[in-house]
Order: C-alpha cells, then structure tokens, then sequence
C-alpha cells in the first residue's frame, strides 16, 4: 500500500489477505464472536442465518432506516430529504430509540 | 455505486492522520491524500467514485487519487453504502472452549480487614462460614484444570482468597502435584499467586521462586496512603508488617517479575506519587483499579476524583512513551496492558474469560464465573466433582454477550471494553450484564490515550513492541 500504512498487527493482516487475494469483509467484524447476527439496518433479513428467529437480538424496528436511505422497502415513511429532515433527529440511535420515530401528520 | 466511512476514531499525532477502524481494531496511517479522501466522504456522508474525483483538489492526479481510493476500499476503511451482510451464525462460543485459567480460592478468610474488600467489606457477595480448601479438593480441581485444557499445551493456575498463604500448606502440596501432573502430560503449567504480605517468610519466598510463582502484592503506597484502608482487625495499618517483608521479597524471588496491585479509593488517588513510590521499592510493575463499589459508598471515587485519576494517567503515559523511545520500559501496568491489546488489534465481545477459559473454585470446590463471584449461589456454574453445568454456562454467556448490551452498540471502544467488569457491574447495579455505564467516557478518554501513546511509539522505536511481546508470553 502507498497511500495507507498498516500500523499494527491486526491492520498487517488485512493488508497481508489482499495481497492473497482473500475477502477482508469478515476481517472488520469482530472475530470469531460476531457482535450482532444482523450487522446493518436493512429490510429482508428478519431472519437470521438458521432460517429463524432465534438469533436476531436487535428489534426489527431499527430496519426502518433502510427504508428511506436506499428506498427499496415499499412502507411509507416520511421523505426526509426534503419536507421532514428532522423526523429521525430524536432517534440517535436506532437500537436503543427506535420508539422515537414517531408518525407524520401533514 | 456510492461509499460511506466504514466506522472508525480518527485523530492526529504529530502531523500523521490516524485511523483505528471499529470494530477490527486495525490501526492506519493514512497519507495527506488518503486523508482528504476520508474527510470528504465522511463530510458528505456518501459519496460515488466520481463525485469523490470531482471534489478533490484539481491538483491532484487522478491516477493517484483512483490508487488511493482503491486501496482504502479494499482495507475496508470506505464501504459500499449497502454493504453484503455478513452472517455469522452463533454469537455464543462453543461449549468445548479450553480452560486455560483456574482460581483456587484456597481460603475465605484473610488477617487484614480492608474496608473495601469485595470480599469482606460492605458489596461481598457471599456469607459463608470461614472455610479453607482441602487438599482432597484441591487435587481435584488440578485433575479439572488439566482435563478440561483440551489441546492447549499451556495452563495457569492462580492462588487467590482470602489470603492464600493463610494455607500455604495446601498451596505447596498442589503446586507439587500440579507439576507431576504436568510433567506426565506433557503440558506447561504457570503459577501465580496474589497476597497482601503480611505472611512472606523467608521460607515461603525461597519456594514461590524455586517454582516460579507469578507474585503480585496488594498495597496502596507509602505507609500513610496504605494505612488508611489496609488494616488488619484491630484498625492497626499494615504497612510497617509488611515493608519488611516486601523488601525481602524483591530481593530474594527473581525469577519472576513481582508486579504490586494498587486500588484507588477517595483517600488514595495520588497515581503518579504511589508509582513512582512503589517502583523505587523495586516492583517491576505497577497496575492501578478503581474500588469496585455499590453507588454512595464514603471510599468511592467521586467523579472528580476518576478525572485526577485520567490525568495522572496521561502523566504517567508520557513518561511510559519517552522511556519506550529510548529503548526502556517503565513498568505502568494499565498502560502495557492496553498497547498490547492495540498492538494486537484484539477485539473482544467479552470483557474478560470468566465462565470461557477461566473459572474460580471455591473452597469447598464450587465453580464460579472467576475468583470475585466465589461462593455467590446464583454465580454457581457447578462443581469440580461434577463439572461445568452447560446450561447455566450457556445462559451466562448468551446474556454477557456484547451484542447484548445495546447500549454499547454505537461506543468506538466497544471492542476493548465490553461493557467492563461482570463483578462490577454486579455489585454496581445489581444485574450482572449491565454495562458499567459509569465508566464510559473514561474508559473512551484512556483508550484515545492509549492510541496515541501506540502511533508514537511505534513511529519512533517498533521494537519496543518485539520486547513487549517476550514479557507478556511468559
């Protein structure tokens, strides 16, 4: 790397895999006990890896953010870019807040 | 396809832009270019390659900016905005883990009387009658250690109370045994013991050597500073007991380093003079722990007291730094202890390996979480004789896990902390997975210390670190 320099070990490992070719991804999550089976707020995977329940610790709620970042989850949600950019101000985090998103009445 | 910062603290030290990514813990330096990259994506939140081009500099090449930008997207460091997720199964480690750590509480009782014991002051856990553990018990527990250490060839066994030399009868016979047992196994075993000193003779201190028992001592400095809460029964303080012995101590067990163990109180709190204090005694290390304690208690640390404490903290840092610069190591333990940590990018879902690669035993043979949640009934994870109880050791890791505790979800030091201290989350807030909340933005403010003492070190002298590593792997 020219512009980047790994400083300790755990950097030199990530930087050794791309020279192997091999994928960093799960190298950024924390290994080998993940923190969370759902790492993104994101719709469609209100499953988790064994096909249930089980495992998803996070409420489905915090999935409500996808909806208006990338706008493929057919719900409505308040358009955030232009009439309502503070409807998710009291929401730092959505884990915790998510009880904060509250409805539109325009 | 845009990008976005993937989660990171970013700071400067000595001119260098430094990124320490959340939560691998891999540590970069990134360039002026890389680093104007980063600001303008987390600037603009997200950002697609080309907007990313159009804004930078017109100066710049844009043979080196695309360089740039493919080197930090292949490290992870900018992500595309809809990242593949990754699904990792269990967060629960499996039940085969190997024990690597075994506490013996050899005994309950002890010849001081601390206020601040957690113990026998005022959050003990546990009421049990004085006990002291049999040597039936004992050789059990060994019998435990080894069979459960699975493939790992190196186990430890700690002695821990009480005052552990209260028995050291018992403590001789097992280390005996233990290195038949070893011997005939074919596995290294490593003792350590933790005493007050009251009880060091001569006698005593010749064995601990010959078998290269790992002591660290627990005092709180000159005599007026641990005479205000290490006190035996009578209210009669330590100090003078045990200077002498100490003393003798250093001189005579040199096979292993003896590190001293200082807990932090509202009467002491003075880090830089009880260092550098317990050093010129000839202690190789010193580690400092605030008093765990139950909220209101007249000895806690007020919150003005942790602030003093962080700042002679960075005091002590400074001078760790300058003496790492020059090739020599000042023997601040909380410090050592972090860098190698973020030397390693080591990031960990649990704080500790209580209940995963360590247990206590009690006296009487119980099994607990570690050595602070001895004879506590509902810490109990089984017995010696028995074995671990699966399900309860299950049911406790489930609920430690740090994907648990949301309120650590979106803390940058998550991974080094974990929440913190089972026990002290216990005695705190009654409820063994809460996290210690009260800590956070110290812990925060000394990890940011921490990192910035590693950038520089390992800018100025990455040797330091070759000599670290031959002190921490015995």
């Amino acid at each position: 790397m020219k512009h980047v320099q790994a400083l300790n070990r755990k950097a030199r490992m990530t930087e050794q895999k791309i020279v192997d070719g091999d994928d960093v991804v799960a190298m950024q999550e924390q290994q080998p006990l993940p923190l969370s089976c759902t790492t993104v707020f994101d719709p469609g995977w209100e499953i988790d890896a064994l096909g249930g329940m089980g495992l998803l610790c996070q409420p489905m709620e915090r999935d409500l953010y996808a909806c208006y970042n990338e706008c493929w989850w057919p719900a409505q949600l308040p358009d955030q870019m232009v009439n309502y950019p503070d409807w998710s101000e009291k929401c730092a985090s959505a884990v915790k807040d998510w009880r904060r998103l509250d409805l539109i009445f325009p | 396809m845009r990008y976005r910062l993937h989660e990171c603290r970013r700071f400067r030290v000595a001119e260098r832009e430094v990124l320490f990514l959340v939560p691998s813990h891999s540590i970069f330096i990134l360039d002026e270019l890389a680093a104007e990259i980063v600001r303008l994506v987390e600037e603009r939140e997200a950002l697609s390659i080309s907007d990313i081009l159009r804004h930078l500099d017109g100066h710049r090449s844009s043979v080196e900016s695309m360089d740039t930008i493919r080197e930090l997207v292949s490290l992870g460091i900018l992500q595309p905005v809809a990242p593949p997720i990754n699904l990792l199964p269990h967060p629960v480690p499996p039940a085969a883990l190997p024990l690597r750590t075994l506490v013996l509480n050899v005994t309950n009782t002890c010849n001081l009387s601390c206020g601040y014991c957690y113990e026998y002051g005022e959050d003990r856990l546990s009421h049990s009658p004085p006990r002291a553990m049999s040597w039936e018990v004992a050789r059990r527990a060994v019998d435990f250690l080894f069979e459960h250490s699975g493939q790992s060839d190196r186990v430890s066994l700690t002695f821990f109370g009480g005052e552990p030399l209260l028995n050291f009868k018992l403590i001789r016979q097992t280390v005996d045994y233990a290195e038949q047992r070893a011997t005939e196994l074919g596995k290294h075993i490593d003792f350590s013991l933790t005493t007050n000193a009251t009880l060091l003779t001569r006698q005593v201190i010749d064995f601990l050597a010959e078998h290269r028992i790992g002591v660290t001592v627990s005092i709180d400095g000159p005599r007026e500073l641990n005479d205000r809460l290490r006190v035996f029964p009578s209210g009669r303080g330590s100090y003078d007991v045990i200077a002498p012995k100490i003393a003798d101590l250093l001189r005579r067990h040199t096979t292993r380093p003896i590190g001293a163990r200082v807990t932090l109180t509202s009467a002491v709190r003075e880090v830089e003079r009880i260092f550098d204090y317990l050093i010129d005694l000839g202690f190789h290390d010193v580690g400092f722990a605030p008093v765990t304690t139950a909220v209101g208690r007249d000895y806690a640390l007020s919150e003005e007291a942790l602030a003093e404490v962080l700042q002679q903290f960075e005091i002590l840092t400074e001078r760790f730094v300058e003496a790492a610069l020059r090739g020599s190591y000042l023997g601040f333990s909380n410090l050592s202890d972090l860098l190698w940590e973020l030397h390693h990018g080591f990031s960990k879902s649990y704080p500790c390996g209580a209940g995963l690669g360590l247990l206590g035993v009690s006296p009487t043979g119980d099994l607990a979480l570690c050595h602070r949640f001895i004879e506590s009934p509902q810490h109990r994870l089984g017995t010696v004789e028995t074995g671990v109880d699966g399900r309860r050791r299950t049911a406790f890791l489930q609920a430690a896990h740090l994907s648990r505790k949301t309120d650590c979800h979106t803390c940058w030091v998550r991974g080094l902390c974990s929440g913190g201290c089972h026990h002290e989350a216990y005695v705190r807030y009654g409820d063994t997975f809460h996290p210690n909340l009260h800590y956070c933005d110290w812990i925060r403010a000394w990890t940011e210390i921490g990192l910035r003492a590693y950038v520089r070190i390992m800018e100025g002298n990455p040797a330091f670190f070759d000599r670290l590593e031959g002190r921490k792997s015995p």
